[in-house]
């Protein structure tokens, strides 16, 4: 396998503005790997091969005519697949929407192309980014690169999956629960969720509104802060987005020094309901920080006790509503039931055919919390929830300038193993949720693996809203320590993905 | 325990227009019932007056000037549409009346 | 559709109590949609003013419309309501094929305007205080054409067609507070409220107000309660009346359905109607049911409205005059009767008699040729004054030709029709038809000499005093002047010729 292929997005990036190597020449590489491996990784529903090259030609092209680039120009990415792009079908990872081609891009797919990012293909995800292990996707689940017989996460586990096995540098995702931070977690990858409203949600196709946000998956901080500094930004067609640019995430990733920091331990999130080796990589990176002179103090955020029940009211009872338009009339699945059926009909048959199991148990668990004489007690009570959490973060950010958390409870479970068991399934999330709630950002960066098992653990630190910046510096800064304090770097423990396919048995 | 019933579920599935077997009704009740038993405690989380948060940033007033955009052209608009006539998008009989 | 059973009106009224409830959907003019910039014009070809936002694409986000806002605060303050410091708009939540997005983005428990009331004047010339309950920012449906079926309605339909050209335009749902006291004339009042509402959001240049185009839309609601009774009657929604005739026809049958239902011991149905025009009455849509659990909840994807008072105030300056003063300012300029001024505005012909006196007619002169000739006209092609294919201006200039003596009377009627038929205006079509009153008297002279000559003792009795006499004489010369003589001046004439011996 080429070695391009391992190297970070920053190191490519400069390759390529030294002409040392064409965008195509990275590209085609990606693609060889893509062609390769996906049949067994599953990370990508859609590959680019042609329109990906055709971009990067243009921008080598455009290099060697001297004309001003964007710095990440020539550099190639995945796209997870519920954002919407004019060349590529957007699936949302369902049925319903198989082989649709929007006639719009996302704003930040925009950004992308505006970048001269050749965007290499549509990454896998649970169905309508609900779940967190990919095994709800209509395609079939992706599989963790780590070890193929287990999740990548969810929802996002294409995404994750391709850059933890090299099928792309980086990669856009998207967290309404934790579907960026938990697969980065299971993945040994960087995952972030920005501050709501930081970046566009214009052309992402709504789970929860209140909750979703585009956010970068990369093998590193450095370059998930460019990939940032790329696609934030106010935009007006999303009436939701800051109105102010919070800064450069890249300056703030190249900030090592955590002196005097306050850093707070969440103390509801930490203890028996976390996996023992999940345990152990936490508190060494906790003495690593302390011993770099951050200061590690304690918070206590009791609300978080309600903050999956509040999440499994709010999320089902929006995507409830977003989810009303897939319908057969304008775009999609049409499922025309025998005889002389009424459009009511159609759309209930399509429905049907057209949505998972998933899918379906929330949509309907969505319109019981805001159906007439529930919504108070269910949708009205979660909403009431959200301030609690809210009030909660402020207190513990009047005593720390970020918290940190393990990023979940466990390293990744068996394909199959939580499938069946909602409720188990919901677990994973109890550390990333309350970010969501909030609207605060978030951060996984890896944090070796556990020593039970062998695999990824992921470490959490959360910001007040709008201070993305310190996640950088902070995440950058334990990224150096990390690899200083184990004389290497985590992803180069994953094994060969080569091997693993090879080796079978999954 | 739950207040979920077969005939509840009939009645949401209804609502949200999706078709549901006599097994699915079955499998749902059961699963809702789990979940909407342990997602019931935030009814006790807010006792007192906690005001509701629809919004996680707050922010107001975010308006855009009445001026005209592109528009999509019809064979855009019409481009995912399963079926169409005369320009417009074509729908099985309607039942109910709105 | 079966034909209901009618209680006479008035012994309806004996028995019962009426009450109605209004709600007026406004469509605004701005140049774009509620929630997104398409174009929001009428009658363009399918689906051309449409974005990935108003076809409820995925991933597609809604974006205020600032004119919008302003426009609907500034019905709110028409109204005399107050205007909310906070609101959010909602998700109403209902499947149907011309909703998009499958809800309709509205504001459910924070309208932007609330609690306020206004004073409506019926034919009769008694007032009443109409209450506002509020007035609310919602987006309008698509257009569904129904295919295959004998009527073009729903029943019976093969398939239908969307059209979303519509769909997002903003409009504003003004909502009464239920109207007691109404009696007999309810359905006047219904009529003269919406009426009143056109008025108001013509002059404030917010909507076209076009009821014939949709541009304003009511749905009255009609209940019924025997005298003294303190409970509310079971009350009916009757939606599709696209005209204020129909508004009072509407109300005025539902009145009588009732009673009739009511007196044999039956119970009315809550539901919606639908009004037909053509047979004068209402059938049964769809029942209200708990199909109507709409799960409103606050709309994620906008933030909160909150407009300043110093906005407020603003838009508050900009309001035209107040109807009611208005109308007190113009009958008092023109100098007309109350009986006069009162036909005028019942006809809904204010609007035009005011563009007519400003285009330099006498306020009586304008009065009679619009109450007069033109709603004749009207009434005889089963239409509404307004829809006449003419102007004030055109009235005017009109009214100007027969006060200079030009037209008479019966020419200036045959004037009009030709304007009506789309040939001009009036000074175009009396040149192109050469239809001006012959004020040459010697062309007269010479008729009436024509004329005496085969009536040769009408000057014998004129010069008896006998001057009715000249009548025939009249006839014969304006019938030889195909009309177009002044007949005040053939008798002049005839008189002096007696005179002259």
């Amino acid at each position: 396998m080429s070695d391009l292929v391992k190297k970070n997005a920053s190191e490519l990036v400069s390759l390529l503005q030294s002409r040392e190597i064409s965008s195509v020449e990275l590209t085609t590489e990606f693609l060889n790997r893509i062609n390769a491996t996906n049949g067994v990784v599953n990370s990508y529903l859609h590959v680019n091969d042609e329109t990906a090259l055709l971009a990067a030609a243009t921008v080598d092209g455009s290099r060697a005519a001297g004309k001003p680039l964007h710095p990440l120009a020539g550099l190639p990415i995945a796209v997870k697949d519920n954002l919407t792009t004019t060349d590529a079908p957007t699936t949302s990872g369902s049925k319903i929407l198989e082989g649709w081609v929007p006639p719009y891009d996302a704003t930040v797919v925009s950004k992308l192309r505006a970048a001269g990012m050749p965007i290499l293909g549509k990454t896998n995800l649970d169905e309508f980014a609900m779940g967190s292990s990919t095994e709800f996707s209509a395609f079939g689940p992706s599989r963790n690169p780590w070890a193929l017989d287990r999740i990548p996460g969810g929802s996002g586990g294409g995404s994750s999956s391709a850059v933890a096995g090299y099928l792309a540098p980086i990669a856009l995702g998207s967290d309404t629960g934790g579907s960026i931070r938990f697969p980065a977690s299971v993945t040994g990858t960087v995952g972030i969720k920005p501050t709501y409203g930081a970046v566009s949600r214009y052309g992402l196709i709504a789970l929860a509104s209140s909750l979703d946000q585009v956010g970068p998956v990369s093998r590193n901080v450095l370059d998930a802060a460019l990939l940032q500094d790329v696609i934030a930004g106010h935009d007006p067609h999303d009436s939701t987005s800051l109105p102010e640019s919070l800064g450069s995430m890249a300056e703030a990733a190249k900030k090592l020094d955590v002196k005097g920091m306050r850093i707070g331990v969440i103390k509801e999130l930490t203890g028996a309901g976390f996996q023992t080796g999940v345990s152990e990589r936490f508190n060494q990176s906790l003495q690593l920080l302390a011993d770099a002179g951050a200061e590690i103090v304690e918070v206590s955020c009791p609300s978080f006790e309600y903050a999956i029940a509040a999440y499994y009211l709010i999320l089902p009872a929006e995507a409830s509503s977003n989810l009303a338009k897939f319908d057969s009339v304008r775009f999609g699945m049409r499922v025309a039931p025998e005889g002389n059926p009424t459009i009511e009909r159609v759309m209930a048959a399509t429905r049907e055919a057209g949505f998972g199991p998933e899918v379906k148990r929330r949509i309907i668990l969505g319109t019981y919390a805001l159906s007439s004489g529930y919504y108070d007690a269910y949708y009205g009570s979660a909403q009431k929830v959200r301030t609690l959490i809210q009030r909660d973060f402020a207190a513990a950010f009047e005593k720390a300038d970020v918290l940190v958390s393990p990023t979940a409870p466990t390293t990744a479970f068996k394909l199959g193993e939580k499938v069946e068991d909602p409720l188990a399934m919901y677990l994973n999330d109890i550390a990333t949720i309350p970010a969501n709630l909030a609207g605060i950002p978030g951060i996984s960066i890896p944090n070796g693996v556990a020593s039970e098992d062998g695999l990824p653990v992921g470490i959490q630190f959360l910001a007040p809203a709008r201070e993305d910046a310190r996640l950088y510096h902070v995440g950058a800064a334990l990224e150096a320590m990390q690899d200083s304090a184990w004389g290497y770097n985590m992803m180069s423990q994953a094994p060969d993905l080569h091997d693993l396919i090879a080796k079978g048995g999954f | 325990m739950s207040e979920i019933t077969p005939d509840l579920v009939r009645h949401l599935a209804g609502l949200s227009r999706i078709l549901v077997t006599d097994e699915e009704v079955t499998h749902l009740t059961e699963q809702l019932s789990l979940i909407v038993d342990s997602v019931a405690t935030v009814k006790a989380a807010v006792e007192g007056d906690v005001p509701a948060t629809s919004h996680p940033i707050a922010m107001a007033n975010v308006f855009r000037e009445d001026v005209v955009e592109a528009s999509m052209t019809q064979d855009q608009a019409l481009s995912g549409a399963p079926d169409s006539a005369q320009g417009r998008f074509k729908v099985n009989a309607i039942l109910g009346e709105e | 559709m079966a034909k209901a059973e009618l209680m006479n009106y008035e012994k309806a009224l004996e028995q019962f109590e009426v009450v109605i409830g209004l709600e007026v959907h406004v469509e605004l003019n701005t140049n774009t949609k509620m929630f997104c910039g398409c174009a929001n014009i009428f009658g363009d070809e399918p689906n051309t003013n449409v974005c990935p936002i108003c076809i409820g694409l995925p991933g597609s986000l809604p974006a205020v419309n600032k004119k919008a806002v302003e426009s609907s605060i500034a019905i709110g303050l028409a109204l005399g309501c107050q205007i909310a410091p906070n609101g959010r708009f909602s998700r109403k939540n209902y499947f149907y094929p011309d909703l998009a997005k499958n809800f309709q983005t509205s504001q459910y428990d924070e309208p932007i305007a609330f609690e306020g009331s206004i004073e409506v004047e019926v034919p009769s010339g008694k007032k009443f205080t109409v209450e506002i309950e509020r007035a609310h920012m919602e987006e309008d449906a698509g257009k569904l054409t129904h295919i295959g079926g004998n009527t073009g309605r729903i029943q019976g339909a093969e398939y239908s067609l969307v059209d979303y050209n519509r769909a997002g335009v903003p409009l504003v749902e003004i909502v009464t507070k239920v109207v007691y006291g109404a009696g007999a004339e309810a359905p006047e009042l219904a009529a003269a409220y919406v009426r009143l509402i056109r008025e108001m959001v013509k002059a404030m240049d917010v909507s076209d107000a076009r009821m014939e185009r949709g541009n304003v839309r009511c749905d009255a609601n009609v209940s019924l309660r025997p005298h003294g009774d303190p409970k509310l009657g079971t009350r009916t929604e009757t939606k599709n009346v696209n005209s204020l005739r129909s508004i009072e026809r509407a109300v005025r049958y539902e009145i009588q359905r009732q009673a009739h239902i009511l007196a044999n011991g039956g119970k009315i149905t809550q539901e919606t109607r639908h009004w037909h025009e053509d047979k004068g009455a209402t059938s049964a849509g769809r029942p209200k049911s708990d199909a109507d659990d709409y799960r409103y909840f606050p709309e994620p994807d906008l933030v909160p409205v909150q407009p300043s008072v110093e906005w407020v105030e603003s838009i508050r300056a900009t309001l035209p005059e107040n109807p009611a003063l208005r109308r007190r300012r113009l009958q008092d300029e023109w100098a007309f009767s109350d009986l006069e001024f009162r036909d005028v505005v019942n006809a809904g012909l204010l609007d035009q008699l005011v563009e007519t006196v400003e285009a330099g007619a006498k306020p009586q002169a304008a009065r009679k040729w619009w109450t007069g000739e033109l709603a004749r006209l009207a009434n005889s092609e089963d239409k509404d004054v307004s829809e006449l294919n003419i102007t004030g201006v055109q009235v005017a200039e009109l009214a100007t030709l027969v006060e200079a003596g030009k037209l008479n009377d019966r020419l200036a009627r045959e004037v009009l029709t030709y304007v009506l038929a789309g040939e001009g205006s009036p000074a175009q079509v009396v040149a192109a038809r050469g239809l001006e009153v012959v004020s040459d008297d010697g062309a007269l002279l010479a008729a009436i000499d024509a004329a005496l000559a085969s009536q040769p003792d009408v000057l014998e009795k004129i010069r008896e005093g006998k001057l009715q006499a000249a009548g025939a004489v009249i006839g014969a010369v304006m019938q030889a002047m195909k009309g177009s003589a002044d007949a005040g001046r053939v008798r002049e004439l005839i008189i002096e010729r007696a005179n002259q011996g």
